[in-house]
């Protein structure tokens, strides 16, 4: 018999579906979501937290999930860039990135609209100052930044409006 | 609740959450994404899923995982080691053991583990082995031949198959034309790398299944989805109020199928509901939360019953439930009886058979942000699919990309656009994700589109010897509830008949009927096999009336070639004569038939089928027709039928053939490299193709009606032959001559020494077009010779003026670009006559065959043994021998198992009592007879290299033989199909004893 590795298995609910999946105990929740679930919206572009594509949303709170140990997300509730669109139509977030240019090669985008998703959550009318420090963990490297801010400030006016 | 499992699979220790009632077969192919084991029938009849447990074969669908921990399971992914195939494995490549794959992983595990135990098994000892794994394909020789090589070792190929003999040596020899190479797709079949549709997982997928009526007719009163909604892991559910009005079906002027039942359910099994899930079990579960009420509606079953005044009706536009209705008359009928010296009148009853397809249907569809539809469809017809989806969303055919992943057998029942197709692509757009549909076994059965069960009342008029005068058919098809094929259905029933015999005169009724059953479609030899079977049963006994000798009758009545028949079928080359004359000679007929024991029958059947219908299925250009009116038929295409593009690499060591022809187990693929190879001047080796995608391939109209060898080959070699018009020049240059005197062979071009030589035109070649279009346009025998690069192919090169294709390829490149070539086919101008119906049947080409049947019947029980078939064909120039003989085999097995076996049963409420390959009978590898199988040698001019087709055709013989040898062997004609034990016994009982004819 081949060596058997040790899997503790994890239920947790990913875009409100309940899962539950073997893994080791030394995986990651990006590992979970990726290999595990399938679900390769999420991107692993450093391993260490330090580039943001693999921002998730984790109980409601943004987090790089290649820092997060699978095991501690027993019982948690996942949200992933794949969770946003509903019946086919993108999220308003998601609508602003395409609208307003501030997707190029698309590497961080998922990582970058979570981390959106999360600030606008928390503040649904942010400053630019504001943009900047809730996507201060998310690197790009082809756009700038600039057109990645404007199109989260084009929610918060519309969100300043609906109020 | 899911618990952990570690399971030691392929060497690897793999630990997974299961389900407690996960069968290791969903553990395998879902969890561990070990595809390669396929899924066929999910209950242990088929064998598709064999894999080994602790070396012993076993169905991974009948076991649980959570018993195989601590065992060592070996999948079809963990045979070849170090990426080399295992000596089982290389022995089904070579020897054609596989033709559409699906149940390949299967066999060659249950050859391996007996194999393993037993290195030198009898035949017997392979059969029993493998007869718990059943093809669909390949009548099962070819696997036999597979695992006797194994066992010989020796390399040394043990194939019975003769190759045609060369008549012509003024023929020039092909390098990779004519030669039995083994199939393009075979090692990733005989690996489980092979993807089929149900092997497409897509991230975030979700998983549909349709709910089917319980009852066979009625009106849909309420639907409840709400139950089904409240269940966790339910993301939607629709019905008939969710999906378009828009109708569906294959006939343009009788779409006549919802998506999801509006009003009134037909059958049982119409779609009613669809429901979307985040998996298949909860999917399942779902459907029985789904509260319908009905109103239940009187049903018909019966064809002869729905007729009549006062019987339920399907449909208000089917006046009696008439869905068509051929009325045909050729040549005088009354004057034909009245100067017959014997007329004889005898009626007949088919079977309702099954296609059944080792790889049940299986969509999944996704929506791209641009709103393009990808459909991954087990299709035979991607560009029907590519249609019907837009006709019934109001898309742009445009913004339809269909996917055709490897396909595991079509027959003629994966033709249409299904359920599963339309549900799927509608669950993926409102829910914004993939949605992956698979019908079950059973799911298969109810969705039907199988071979019309055909009541034919015959009449032959026959001169003194034996001519044929007149002959007259009614015929009325049990079509089912919806028209699907059949209109065309009822026509072929009428059409193709006469392209065997000479008729002077001829009359068809045929009534095509709705009836409250899953409707009918097209199925090999489409229409036509069971009529065929009819026709030549009634010959052979007027062949007897007469003291002719069966073969004898043919003979005298044969098809000649260049003959526009009595319904104006314009058959060109012919060799049916020759097929009798091989069959009768290599079978010992004259030693044998009524020299036989009782219980002995020796039987001859003929037959021959289209190569390609001469029409498109919808009328005028590519375009939707709710956008347009219905247009004026013209008796010619309108666009190209079969389309290619060759693609050069850009260092000239590749050419890539991007074609829409779609390979579904029939090795399309693999004749189609080789004629685009020969054209090419290249070998094989550096041929790749790409059949599988819409938005790579241009339009072809699919496999169906025995097209593609005719008419994608066409298209294929124009475009090669567009490739090698372009380097001439660059070639002409560094060779320095003239272009015209430069030729491409084996991965080189040179100067031919004998070009001005005349002796090398062949037939066919002489009004040779020089544009591809211009010559797709010319009507007769002078089609294009797409090997016209080929100038004098047995003459010696001279090396030092020979440069390398793919030097001449770069240069091109460097000055150019892309090197690509492109090439189409149309089928020629004004095929068939002027009466209505009269395209039906048409063709470029016809196909002859002979079989003679050997078998034997126990008298006491009626079980019958088909011993041992004997088969000529007429295909022309066949491109790939061992893969015309895989048709034959595979249509023998199929042909006789409907004849004998195989029937789909209804009880007195319509519903099916045998949906499942237990209670659906066919025949398994201990069924099924020896084979020869032999070409004739023929040359169609209107055919690529002189091909024209074999993969129907091949069955329309087979039906008449059988009979015709149980009615040897018993003394009793039995007229209605399957011919089960039940019916010889009764069919015995009320006769003296065998020898004399007599019919029940």
């Amino acid at each position: 018999m081949p060596q058997v590795l040790d899997r503790i298995q994890i239920g947790m609910v990913v875009n409100g579906e309940s899962v539950t999946i073997m893994a080791p105990s030394t995986a990651t929740l990006l590992d979970v979501l990726r290999n595990g679930l399938e679900l390769t919206g999420t991107k692993y572009g450093c391993g260490e937290g330090e580039c943001g594509a693999c921002s998730v949303l984790l109980d409601g709170r943004v987090v790089n999930s290649c820092l997060v140990l699978a095991v501690e997300c027993e019982g948690s509730k996942v949200l992933t860039i794949e969770g946003l669109e509903s019946n086919g139509q993108l999220h308003p977030i998601q609508k602003a990135f395409v609208d307003y240019g501030a997707v190029q090669c698309g590497f961080c985008t998922p990582g970058m609209i979570m981390a959106a998703y999360a600030l606008l959550e928390s503040n649904p009318a942010p400053t630019e100052d504001e943009v900047k420090r809730g996507l201060e963990g998310n690197l790009c490297r082809c756009t700038g930044y600039q057109k990645i801010i404007e199109a989260i400030l084009s929610l918060a006016v519309r969100g300043a409006d609906d109020v | 609740m899911a618990i952990p499992l570690t399971l030691s699979v392929n060497g690897e220790a793999y630990t997974v959450a299961a389900e407690p009632a996960d069968t290791l077969l969903d553990v395998l192919r879902d969890k561990l994404r070990l595809t390669g084991t396929k899924k066929g029938c999910n209950v242990g009849d088929c064998g598709a899923c064999t894999i080994l447990v602790d070396g012993e074969a076993m169905n991974s669908c009948l076991l649980l995982a959570s018993e195989m921990q601590g065992k060592s399971i070996t999948t079809i992914e963990g045979l070849a080691k170090d990426g080399k195939l295992t000596p089982v494995q290389k022995a089904f490549v070579e020897e054609g053991g596989i033709q559409c794959g699906f149940c390949t992983p299967g066999m060659v595990m249950s050859a391996t583990a007996l194999l393993n135990t037993n290195p030198d098994p009898s035949d017997d000892e392979i059969k029993e082995a493998l007869s718990g794994n059943m093809c669909r394909c390949t009548g099962y020789t070819g696997i036999l031949r597979s695992v006797k090589r194994y066992k010989r070792h020796s390399g040394e190929c043990t194939c019975k198959q003769e190759e045609p003999a060369s008549k012509d040596a003024g023929k020039p020899k092909y390098d990779s034309v004519g030669v039995s190479i083994p199939r393009v797709d075979a090692a990733d079949k005989v690996t489980g790398r092979a993807t089929y549709t149900a092997d497409v997982s897509l991230p975030n997928m979700l998983y549909g299944k349709i709910l089917g009526s319980p009852i066979a007719h009625g009106r849909v009163k309420r639907i409840d989805t709400s139950k089904a909604e409240a269940l966790p892991g339910v993301v939607l559910v629709i019905t008939g109020a969710d999906v378009t009005d828009t109708m569906y079906g294959v006939s343009p002027a009788r779409y006549d199928e919802h998506v999801l039942a509006k009003e009134k359910v037909r059958h049982v099994g119409d779609e009613v509901a669809a429901v979307a899930a985040i998996d298949e079990k909860t999917a399942e579960k779902a459907l029985t939360l789904i509260e319908v009420e009905y109103e239940e509606l009187p049903a018909v079953f019966d064809p002869m019953t729905a007729i009549a005044d006062g019987a339920p009706q399907l449909h208000d536009q089917y006046k009696n439930n008439v869905n068509t209705h051929v009325d045909h008359t050729f040549g005088d009928i009354e004057k034909g009886f009245a100067e017959s010296h014997h007329v004889r009148e005898e009626t007949f009853t088919g079977n309702n058979v099954y296609q059944s397809p080792m790889e049940p249907h299986a969509s999944v569809a996704t929506w791209d942000n641009d709103g393009t539809l990808v459909l991954y469809s087990s299709t035979q017809v991607p560009h029907y699919v590519q249609y019907m989806m837009a006709h019934v969303l109001h898309i742009p055919l445009g913004k339809v990309r269909v996917i055709r992943p490897t396909v595991g057998g079509g027959f003629g029942g994966k033709a249409a656009t299904s359920p599963l197709d339309l549900c799927a692509a509608i669950l993926s757009q409102k829910t914004g994700r993939p949605v992956k549909m698979i019908y079950s076994r059973e799911e298969m059965f109810h969705y039907g589109r199988g071979r019309h069960k055909q009541h034919m009342k015959f009449k032959l008029g026959v001169d003194r010897d034996g001519k044929i005068k007149a002959f007259k058919s009614e015929i009325h098809l049990d079509g089912g509830a919806y028209s699907s094929f059949g209109v065309a259905t009822a026509y072929y029933a009428g059409s193709v008949v006469p392209t065997l015999y000479h008729f002077p005169a001829y009359k068809f009724d045929g009534y095509r009927m709705m009836t409250n059953k899953p409707a009918c479609g097209a199925m090999r030899g489409h229409g036509v096999p069971q009529p065929r079977f009819a026709f030549e049963c009634l010959l052979n006994m007027v062949a007897d009336d007469l003291g002719i000798d069966p073969i004898e009758i043919r003979r005298r009545n044969a098809m000649t070639p260049n003959t526009l028949t009595v319904n104006e079928m314009d058959v060109g080359s012919c060799e049916f004569r020759a097929t009798l004359d091989a069959t009768c000679n290599k079978s010992s007929w004259n030693e044998k038939y009524g020299e036989l024991p009782p219980g002995k029958g020796i039987g001859v059947g003929s037959g021959g089928f289209v190569s390609g219908a001469g029409y498109c299925i919808y009328r005028g250009q590519v375009q939707l027709s709710h956008e347009k009116p219905r247009e004026h038929f013209q008796k010619r295409s309108i666009f190209p039928h079969a389309n290619a593009i060759v693609k050069i690499s850009e260092d000239g060591m590749a050419a890539v053939l991007l074609i829409g022809a779609a390979e579904i187990g029939q090795g399309s693929d693999t004749v189609l490299t080789q004629m685009c190879a020969e054209s090419l001047g290249i070998p094989v080796s550096r041929m790749r193709i790409r059949s599988e995608d819409s938005d790579i391939s241009p339009l072809d109209l699919g496999a169906y009606s025995s097209r593609v060898t005719l008419m994608a080959g066409h298209a294929v070699s124009r475009a090669a032959v567009d490739v090698v018009d372009k380097m001439k020049p660059y070639a002409a240059k560094l060779l320095d001559c003239q272009e015209e005197d430069v030729e491409a062979r084996n991965g080189k071009m040179f100067i031919n020494p004998k070009r001005d030589n005349p002796s090398r035109d062949r037939k066919g070649a002489d009004n040779c077009c020089s544009d591809s279009a211009e010559a797709a346009r010319c009507k007769g025998a002078a089609h294009d010779n797409p090997n016209r690069n080929r100038k004098g192919a047995d003459t010696t090169i001279d090396d030092s003026r020979t440069i390398p294709w793919e030097e001449v390829a770069r240069q091109y490149f460097n000055d150019n670009g892309p090197l690509v070539g492109t090439g189409c086919y149309k089928p020629p101008d004004g095929l068939g006559g002027d009466y209505k119906g009269s395209t039906v049947g048409t063709s470029p080409a016809y196909s002859f065959g002979t079989s003679v049947c050997e078998l034997s019947v126990d008298l006491e029980t009626g079980k019958v043994k088909v011993e041992r078939f004997t088969d000529y064909h007429d295909c022309g120039t066949p491109i790939n021998p061992q893969a015309v003989h895989g048709q034959v085999e595979g249509a023998i097995v199929m042909g006789a198992s409907e004849t004998i076996m195989e029937d789909v049963q209804f009880d007195e409420k319509g519903q099916i009592l045998n949906p499942n390959l237990h209670g659906y009978l066919q025949m398994t590898i201990k069924d099924a007879p020896e084979i020869f199988s032999g070409i004739v040698d023929s040359y169609e001019p209107r055919g690529p290299f002189g091909a024209k087709e074999i993969g129907e055709g091949s069955t329309l013989p087979v039906l008449g033989a059988v009979a015709h040898a149980i009615a040897n062997a018993t003394g009793v004609w039995i007229k209605d199909l399957p011919i089960t034990p039940e019916k010889i016994l009764k069919g015995l009982k009320c006769v003296p004893g065998p020898g004399t004819m007599h019919e029940r």
